[in-house]
């Protein structure tokens, strides 16, 4: 090993890899080694209950539609914070950050009130048939919310950076200005959109706190996945509970090496 | 294919980048737009490219108003100066670009247009590299490969915003000598903006010389440089020496010396600056009544060229001579010998009696005359 | 010459329009989805006025939640960022075998649900757990006790320090450290007079945000806590149990709490952007 000019090499990724395994690595193990109690036949027949099966496809489907819905917002969002100017930019700019920044079970309620049938919302919603609180509906609503700050937050710098040479090359090549946006802009905002979306994807999936007061938590309906979890806690089912978990742990992995594949992608014109 | 602007002028919040420019810029002609920074010259190329708008004047292209066509439509190739290629497309889409985006009535076919990019290609010698990116290239590449792409559309115009700037030195010269080529080839109407006296005096056939938002020069490289219309033009271009100077029945008043000279004739007396080039600086060892007496501080030879400082007591001032490197070295040219200096040619321009300001609309070149006491040997 | 964009170049009159739309379609969303529910808390906390407040406010109950919930953060902030001035040094400052792993390791915390994160302290110290026979012999409950409500905080806050820092003292490089030991400064004077002062507003900007989720974790402290009220109840969780009640009233007094936290986080998260921008310019752009 080469020797070292600077100090600490040996006290600070020590502590770092102590912290870790402590926090991280071995209440993960024993996330692992539970559910790998049930055996694989237990362990299928836990993931295939209807309750389960079910939770999943509203989980992941409620996640996905509010991250897609999310990248187009997102990218208008974040497209008019840094191309116009209007008063009150900053103050729009910082809100964006809202759903980071207020707790989920304060986001839950004030959603929950908002879109209840006597709600602020709700009140004109539920005339018109659109019933949001207490569906699942709802639980996407929740979703958008706290999913929303991930795509502007990874395109807005992107955007920023880009040069306005590029677009007025585009213009005095010809292109129209959708041209311009189709196929010089969006091209290189892609990679941003789509972490920004995964990561979206990745928080709706897992969110526990602003889903459950409006979701109604209907079984088989309105039930999301850690709301699985949850109960089967509740009804001391360790193992069944260990199971889900695991699933939910993978799907993190799945999208958290999409995100780095991505962003190996994007480096693929700037580095060489 | 003329151009003609008249009267432009925009102005932006707290300056004047263009002030009343007018020019003409005749078919197959290659313009150079030279000044320093803040002169106006890339205001000028943007408004020429659409991408800018006067606020008042006009832009005519063979009769048609060109403010009134959007730069999407002007048939104008713009090579910008940090060439802004398309970093996600290989260089083959970079260079089609330009035809892909056409209205299908206007697309040429694929095969047409893979055709006409390598040909492209091969032009600005870059066949083999069609599928790599941008960042894959080297900076001389690049700009070729943005010039191939300003090219495909083959517009009427051609715009280049400090083409040079951002490369070494030695590719420089090089892709300078290569766009000359590349002109003399296709005689397209071409329009560069540079700060590079050099690089304007070697390319163009017409150089534009600005300042403060202001045409202060337009002629070919050799009047630009023999000629300068103003004092700025002096200073900017090449080397001179500035002299305070008085006008005294029709003499020069310089220093201690008197200096008769054609071309003063009718020249009111008052206040002057004079112009005079290195070069048309003689001097000689001997003493002589007529000319300064200088003592030469140093002398730094430059290949061919020696570069000497001659401080003038009696004008207060130290002057810079050149000399070619081998009479240099013949006259044996040391640090601290005496000399007496004449200037062979002086641009002279009569200070306004109001302003204080050089009238250039009085300026005169005048020839000293010394009779039997000019130098015998100039340079 | 730097190109200078026109004050008003011409534009044409549809452009406007468009521009007009896109900017109208973007702040409504703004609007309805995000500050149309902040307002809803503060709206909601004060329908039955300022005396049904503040007595939900000075509760005894509602006092327990919020002296935990500081308690809390009181312990999982300050571990978290000494990890993560920690890892940063040790990721930012040395090369090693698996610093990549390490790095995604680091982030893991921000890709588990909230509820796993609280699940995994369950199957690891709960009565059914690994170390829960263990634990049971000594009486010592970690779960549905103050200690888990900790450990669950610590875990869900973890990257938050540490993903400020790394990109940043990698983008400062080491030269600065290098130099002062050359100058002859022992290790801790490089850190304390070198480090430090180059790093303090990223520190602080990462402190922040790891202390306003510390406060306001609900998912994971949710599993772990076991809803004791007056004891394992944090001020979330005494939101939950007060909205699950009908009290909304109580609810939403101590929801607004929360939501002023937010506000404040939010307020010098932008302050420290707008005046120390620069110093934090390395920031990966990634959400949290």
């Amino acid at each position: 090993m080469a020797r070292r000019v600077l100090p600490g090499f040996g006290l600070s990724l020590g502590y770092t890899l102590a912290y870790l395994g402590l926090i991280v690595l071995l209440p993960l193990a024993a996330l692992a080694v539970k559910a790998s109690g049930l055996g694989l036949g237990g362990l299928w027949d836990t993931l295939t209950s209807a309750q389960v099966l079910a939770a999943l496809r509203l989980s992941f489907g409620a996640a996905l539609l509010s991250a897609v819905i999310n990248a187009v917002v997102g990218l208008l969002v974040a497209w008019v914070l840094v191309r116009y100017t209007f008063p009150g930019r900053r103050l729009f700019d910082a809100l964006v950050d809202l759903p980071f920044a207020l707790p989920t079970a304060v986001a839950g309620i004030a959603l929950t009130t908002l879109y209840a049938p006597k709600g602020w919302l709700g009140a004109w919603l539920v005339p018109l048939g659109v019933k949001i609180a207490f569906t699942p509906l709802g639980v996407l609503v929740a979703m958008i919310f706290v999913g929303f700050p991930f795509v502007v937050r990874t395109v807005q710098p992107v955007l920023e950076s880009l040069d306005r040479d590029i677009e007025e090359a585009a213009t005095m090549l010809g292109a129209s200005r959708l041209q311009t946006f189709t196929r010089v802009l969006f091209p290189l905002l892609l990679p941003a959109l789509l972490t920004g979306f995964a990561l979206a994807l990745a928080r709706a999936v897992g969110e526990y706190g602003s889903v459950i007061f409006i979701a109604g938590n209907i079984p088989l309906k309105s039930e999301i996945l850690p709301l699985v979890i949850v109960k089967q806690l509740e009804q001391h089912k360790y193992s069944d509970a260990a199971a889900v978990g695991v699933i939910m742990l993978a799907l993190s992995f799945l999208l958290l090496l999409a995100i780095s594949l991505l962003q190996r992608w994007t480096q693929r014109w700037t580095e060489r | 294919m003329t151009i003609a602007i008249n009267h432009l002028s925009r102005r932006f919040t707290d300056f004047r980048a263009l002030d009343d420019v007018s020019l003409s810029i005749a078919p197959g002609e290659f313009v150079a737009l030279l000044g320093p920074s803040g002169s106006g010259k890339t205001t000028l190329l943007r408004i020429l490219a659409g991408l800018d708008f006067p606020d008042a004047g006009e832009l005519v292209r063979d009769g048609r108003d060109l403010l009134q066509v959007s730069a999407r439509d002007r048939d104008v190739g713009l090579v910008f100066q940090h060439y802004a290629l398309f970093r996600h497309m290989t260089v083959f889409e970079n260079v089609a670009f330009g035809l892909r985006v056409r209205p299908r009535a206007r697309r040429p076919s694929k095969a047409e247009i893979a055709d006409r990019v390598d040909k492209l290609l091969k032009r600005v010698q870059l066949d083999g590299m069609a599928q790599r990116y941008p960042s894959q290239l080297s900076g001389g590449q690049r700009q070729r490969v943005a010039l191939a792409r300003a090219l495909a559309t083959e517009p009427e115009l051609l715009l280049l915003d400090e083409p040079f700037g951002a490369l070494d030195a030695q590719v420089r010269v090089a892709l300078r000598r290569w766009l000359r080529h590349l002109h003399e080839e296709m005689r397209l109407t071409t329009v560069f903006v540079t700060h590079d006296q050099e690089e304007a005096l070697e390319l163009a056939d017409r150089v534009v010389v600005m300042s403060q938002g202001r045409i202060e020069q337009v002629g070919t490289p050799d009047e630009v440089y023999q000629q300068p219309a103003t004092p700025f033009v002096f200073e900017f271009i090449g080397k001179s020496n500035k002299l305070p100077v008085r006008i005294q029945n029709g003499r020069v008043v310089a220093g201690d010396q008197r200096i008769e000279a054609e071309g003063l004739e009718g020249m009111a007396d008052g206040s002057a600056v004079a112009y005079v080039r290195p070069e048309h600086l003689a001097f000689t060892p001997a003493a002589l009544e007529s000319g300064w007496r200088a003592t030469l501080r140093h002398v730094y030879l430059a290949g061919s060229v020696a570069h000497l400082e001659l401080d003038i007591p009696t004008l207060g001032q130290t002057l810079e001579a050149e000399l070619g490197g081998e009479e240099a070295q013949r006259r044996a040219l040391q640090a601290g010998m005496s000399v007496t200096v004449q200037p062979r040619h002086l641009t002279i321009f009569p200070l306004a009696g109001n302003s204080g300001e050089p009238d250039i609309t009085r300026r005169r070149v005048v020839h000293p005359r010394y009779g039997q006491a000019a130098l015998a040997r100039w340079r | 010459m730097a190109a200078v964009i026109p004050l008003a170049p011409r534009r044409s009159r549809a452009r406007r329009v468009v521009h007009a739309l896109l900017i109208a379609a973007a702040l409504s969303f703004l609007l309805l989805f995000l500050l149309l529910p902040l307002a809803a808390v503060f709206v909601e906390a004060l329908r039955k006025g300022v005396g049904v407040y503040l007595a939900a406010v000075v509760d005894p109950e509602a006092i327990a939640a919020i002296k935990l919930t500081l308690l809390v953060a009181a312990i999982a902030v300050p571990l978290n960022t000494v990890f993560g001035v920690a890892a940063a040094w040790a990721m930012t400052r040395f090369e090693f075998r698996g610093k990549a792993v390490l790095g995604a390791l680091i982030d893991l915390p921000f890709s588990v649900s909230p509820v796993v994160s609280g699940l995994i302290y369950v199957l690891l110290f709960g009565a059914q757990g690994w170390f829960g026979p263990w634990l049971e012999k000594y009486d010592i409950k970690l779960i549905f006790a103050v200690p888990g409500l900790v450990l669950a905080t610590v875990f869900v806050t973890l990257p938050f320090v540490a993903r400020e820092l790394i990109p940043l003292m990698q983008s400062q490089g080491s030269d600065e450290e290098e130099a002062a030991r050359v100058l002859g400064a022992s290790g801790w004077q490089t850190f304390f007079r070198v480090t430090l002062p180059n790093i303090r507003w990223a520190l602080l900007y990462g402190v922040l945000l790891c202390n306003a989720r510390a406060m306001g974790e609900f998912g994971a402290v949710s599993v772990v806590s076991g809803h004791i009220r007056g004891l394992t109840n944090t001020m979330p969780l005494h939101v939950e149990i007060l909205y699950n009640d009908y009290n909304y009233a109580g609810a939403f007094a101590v929801a607004s709490l929360l939501a002023f936290l937010a506000l404040v986080t939010l307020g010098f998260k932008t302050f420290l952007e707008w005046r120390y921008g620069a110093e934090l310019a390395a920031r990966a752009p990634r959400g949290h």
